[in-house]
């Protein structure tokens, strides 16, 4: 299992990219969803401001969470209307580039809708950083890449089993416990910005996961993709 | 100790329902392999 | 083994009797907790036992990714070799040397790791020696629901526990959180199993297993560690055990080991004649006149 050449990857996230913007109604909607779930967790959960510092961290990844699950289940469900997998399959093309480019798309489609909601939780909840702020950019793009690497790679395995909207977030959420807990922690650390506390723990924690669960789904994507 | 019976009886009821879903699969398969035979 | 499975089956049954005897009447009654505390030599041995059936489906379904490429397989093999020999010269390292052994954790002896890397070698063998790679993938299984099915009593039992002697039903700590995931993980992969069209399902599954055996330590080490930051109760804490506690939870563990066996063995028969017939049955349909309608 080498690096896959850029070139391909490149490729197909233009691609992916090109058509998600052309078809707004895709982006739009999951916008509009990120806004709606943001809406529902304030009403759910509305505390004054001190406690909401303390739950904050993790409502806003349970919120991205559910919001990354809806979009990993809409960008494969392209794909398969258009029987790109089965193409995809066939062309000698390393399977690694596919798997990339369609996680690094996710990520930035993510991303995006994360970008959308953080503004709508400091609003409704009242938020200020007390800690070291530029400690969430290494947490937020650390904790998005393991929930996105590991969602592409279960999606695509979702996909030849029945029920498949309930199969990625069955799958995928048991996983990634151990990154929620580190995001969820290091948030609430930056938040209350005790002193005697660090996230710094919690990020390396993360970037392990990242590593490990990368290099796995790396290794075992092309196994699964060519599984028949 | 109620607590103490209520872990022991749940234990082996566990196990109990486990092998019954067994007992049952194996049943229905037997059917198909004596279906298979008269064919 | 067919003909032995009624007599074993006895043997077992009688075996486990008389380790609840030992468990409820023998074992002395403990001072703070009461007769309460019996849970216990259930609660443990279903531990133990279904960390063993996952190891073991862990092992399998490596087995399952691997051995279908000649090359991969090769690799694996010396993978496992490699680590038995250096876990064996790490643990006579540790030992020789006096800086070394004062930095191991307490109660962890040197020889420990050796033992440790050549268990899993030799599992991994014998399983390779004794499972073909379709056999495999049925042990995978077998293992998996079984598993299952032991993680459900410890997750049941351990409440029922805590509950009268703690005070709670539950508790975030390293232990129960990480058998908690454990069960998930395990329970999501036979949601799999179930959920997915017969040709890919093997691999995936596999992949899913090969997954949770990377995730489980992470949780352990995460929960670890958040725990250190916010101390929380302690379920069942360590502390040295009574040798004639622990004679009975021996003798209890050995009772639900061969239980185990027997349930598992029941399992995967059940598995290899359910390919055997799905065979059956396809080779049938396309053997009969007018089965291009199907």
């Amino acid at each position: 299992m080498s690096a896959p050449p850029p070139g391909v990857m490149l490729e197909t996230l233009r691609k992916d990219i090109r058509l998600e913007w052309r078809s707004k109604d895709a982006i739009n909607s999951m916008l509009f969803f990120a806004l709606l779930v943001v809406v529902v967790f304030s009403f759910s959960f509305d505390p004054n401001a001190e406690e909401s510092r303390q739950i904050a961290g993790g409502l806003v990844w349970v919120a991205f969470l559910f919001a990354a699950v809806v979009a990993l289940n809409q960008t494969w469900a392209r794909e398969l209307r258009n029987q790109v997998l089965d193409a995809f399959r066939v062309s000698p093309a390393p399977a690694n580039s596919l798997f990339l480019a369609k996680a690094v798309g996710n990520f930035i489609f993510v991303t995006v809708l994360e970008a959308v909601m953080v503004p709508l939780f400091v609003v409704f909840y009242k938020l200020r950083v007390l800690g070291p702020a530029w400690q969430l950019i290494p947490v937020t793009v650390l904790g998005t890449w393991a929930i996105v690497v590991n969602g592409t790679f279960f999606a695509a395995m979702s996909l030849r089993t029945r029920s498949r909207e309930i199969m990625l977030p069955l799958l995928l959420f048991p996983i990634t416990i151990p990154a929620l807990i580190s995001t969820v922690e290091a948030t609430t650390t930056i938040l209350v910005g005790d002193p005697t506390t660090s996230a710094k723990f919690w990020i390396v924690l993360l970037a392990t996961y990242d590593v490990m669960f990368t290099i796995a789904c790396l290794s075992l994507f092309e196994t699964v993709l060519h599984a028949e | 100790m109620n607590f103490l019976y209520a872990a022991y009886g749940a234990t082996w009821a566990i196990h109990i329902v486990y092998l019954i879903t067994v007992a049952r699969r194996y049943i229905r398969l037997k059917q198909e392999v004596d279906d298979l035979n008269k064919k | 083994m067919k003909k032995a499975f009624p007599i074993l089956g006895v043997l077992t049954a009688i075996f486990l009797s008389y380790a609840l005897y030992l468990a409820l009447v023998v074992a002395p009654r403990e001072q703070t907790m009461g007769d309460v505390q019996r849970i216990f030599y259930y609660h443990v041995p279903s531990a133990w036992t279904a960390f063993l059936l996952f190891f073991i489906n862990f092992l399998a379904s490596v087995q399952y990714l691997v051995r279908r490429n000649p090359s991969t397989d090769k690799v694996a093999n010396w993978i496992l070799i490699t680590v038995a020999a250096v876990t064996c010269i790490a643990s006579v390292v540790i030992a020789v040397v006096p800086a070394l052994k004062e930095a191991m954790p307490k109660d962890v002896q040197p020889s420990s790791i050796g033992t440790t890397g050549i268990i899993i070698a030799v599992a991994y063998f014998l399983i390779r020696k004794f499972f073909s790679v379709e056999a495999v993938d049925a042990l995978a299984v077998t293992t998996a629901e079984v598993g299952v099915v032991f993680c459900t009593v410890v997750l049941v039992t351990g409440p029922l526990w805590a509950r009268p002697v703690w005070g709670i039903w539950w508790t975030w700590d390293v232990r129960l959180t990480s058998t908690l995931v454990l069960w998930l993980i395990y329970v999501s992969y036979l949601i799999l199993r179930r959920f997915s069209s017969s040709g890919q399902t093997p691999v995936m599954a596999a992949a899913l297993a090969v997954f949770g055996a990377l995730d489980v330590p992470l949780v352990y080490f995460s929960i670890w560690i958040f725990r250190t930051q916010h101390p929380q109760p302690v379920i069942g804490g360590g502390g040295s055990i009574d040798p004639r506690m622990m004679h009975v939870l021996l003798m209890n563990w050995l009772a639900f080991l061969c239980f185990a066996y027997l349930v598992c063995w029941s399992r995967y028969r059940l598995e290899i004649m359910k390919r055997e017939v799905e065979e059956a049955q396809a080779l049938e349909s396309l053997l009969e006149p007018g089965s291009m309608a199907r």
